[in-house]
């Protein structure tokens, strides 16, 4: 069984379905004691990286997820869920994430002093674009290289360990667009949204949390 | 690459799809979840449900036709029409719209905009800008309500911007002028806002052939095309429309 935390960060309703049309029973929970419990964690969300942070405080959620990632049960983190992994966002200020994942959340800047080769950039990075793989997670076995997923957001992740990059994409800059560290599955990208390629990594994570 | 996104429209009246829609090999060319299932099969990038419902007592069919789609179909879903409440637009979310398109309220209340913004952030923010050109020289454009029947004196223009400001995410922009006219996008107009916001504009309204699609990319500086008839009347596929603009150098999902 697949758990997906709401903590009020947007409509999971997409990727309870997505797990349902890979073959996998998932629940959405809103409770603490649910995500003690869980043998595999998915944590969706978009949005603002405090909002999020304080809901996940609010509910007490903090802890239990933490206490879930560091007993090496399988996590797929989402969007923020991939976000709040790290030290810090310098979203509306500096604030503190999970400390999971050392590193930095910040925001694309495209002015004058970024070379962006001629392309017009627009914030929100929104739309498919293309994953190139650093390593070979299992959840991407059937994700071919440059194969386009779809994203949104304006804030990207800096891990200040490079092992942790799974996979990196081209937007004015090479930013991490993956990352995978033990039972650690965290995508900037929607799978949920990304047809049938988003589908298999849903798939694939759900065998995963099948085996474990 | 960021690619270049190819949007089906729907018109959808009280649960069923308008404007005859042919299509061969489905069940149901009125149901928008079979032929949302028929476009994403297509390779669409995103669909948009227009709801063009008028009676407010039957407003709440669009909740169960998204729904009915988020179970099929994995793609971003973006409903637009008539919206004008927080409540509304909480609905659709948690059905399963990823974005909603607001138009007609927006000029009512401005800070409508700021609101949903700050409740369910920008990317799921559509703000629906319909223009018509009032003057060449200068050229200049004109905000219209109610599917372009009321003028507001408002510049279009600056519309863009104070949406964009207030917390839009993105611009569906269509040219009066243009729609249902098959001449091509008003690709100045496109231009002209692409350039003075930040955020991805879609162009919408005039798409007659091929050529006015890579038009809508080149000269209008579209990140997103909008498009229905070519596509309701089996005019060209959306994986013949991708084929083509990646045959022209436009970086599209195949």
């Amino acid at each position: 069984m697949i758990t997906i935390v709401d903590y009020g960060m947007g409509n999971l309703r997409s990727v309870e379905k997505g797990f349902e049309k890979a073959g996998f029973a998932a629940r959405v929970v809103r409770d603490a004691e649910a995500i003690r419990t869980a043998s595999a964690l998915v944590l969706p969300g978009v949005g603002a990286f405090r909002d999020c942070m304080t809901n996940l405080e609010e509910r007490h959620f903090t802890e239990a997820i933490v206490q879930h990632i560091k007993a090496g049960k399988p996590y797929l983190g989402i969007c923020l869920g991939l976000q709040i992994l790290f030290t810090e966002s310098e979203e509306f200020g500096t604030h503190r994430g999970l400390d999971l994942i050392p590193g930095k959340v910040r925001r694309f800047r495209f002015d004058s002093s970024v070379e962006t080769a001629g392309e017009e950039l627009k914030i929100p990075h929104m739309g498919w674009n293309a994953i190139h793989k650093n390593l070979s997670p299992p959840i991407l076995q059937d994700v071919a290289e440059g194969a386009f997923l779809y994203f949104v957001h304006s804030y990207y992740v800096v891990p200040d360990d490079p092992a942790v990059i799974a996979a990196t994409t081209h937007y004015g800059i090479d930013f991490t667009s993956m990352i995978w560290k033990d039972n650690i599955f965290a995508v900037q990208f929607h799978p949920e949204k990304s047809q049938e390629t988003g589908l298999s990594i849903l798939k694939r994570f759900g065998e995963l949390a099948e085996k474990s | 690459m960021l690619a270049k996104r190819i949007i089906p429209c729907l018109d959808v009246k009280e649960g069923r799809v308008v404007k005859g829609v042919q299509f061969v090999g489905i069940r149901d060319a009125g149901d928008p979840v079979e032929v949302a299932r028929l476009y994403d099969e297509q390779g669409a990038d995103e669909l948009t449900f227009l709801d063009i419902t008028a009676s407010h007592e039957k407003r709440g069919i669009i909740i169960d036709v998204v729904r009915r789609t988020a179970e099929e179909v994995f793609i971003p879903l973006t409903v637009g029409g008539g919206i004008s409440s927080i409540e509304h637009i909480r609905e659709l979310l948690n059905a399963g719209a990823d974005k909603v398109s607001i138009n007609t309220a927006a000029v009512h209340n401005p800070d409508f905009i700021r609101e949903a913004a700050e409740r369910f952030g920008s990317q799921c923010i559509v703000v629906a800008i319909d223009a018509k050109r009032i003057s060449e020289d200068p050229v200049k454009w004109e905000i219209f309500t109610h599917g372009g029947r009321k003028p507001t004196g408002i510049d279009a223009l600056a519309w863009a911007e104070k949406m964009v400001d207030l917390g839009s995410g993105e611009l569906l922009v269509t040219s009066m002028d243009r729609d249902g006219t098959k001449v091509g996008y008003d690709n100045a107009l496109n231009r002209a806002i692409s350039e003075r916001t930040h955020v991805p504009i879609i162009a919408s309204g005039g798409v007659g052939e091929l050529k006015h699609l890579y038009d809508g990319i080149a000269e209008g500086k579209a990140d997103a095309l909008l498009a229905a008839s070519i596509f309701h009347y089996r005019e060209f596929t959306v994986g013949q429309v991708k084929k083509y603009l990646k045959s022209r150098g436009v970086t599209v999902r195949l």
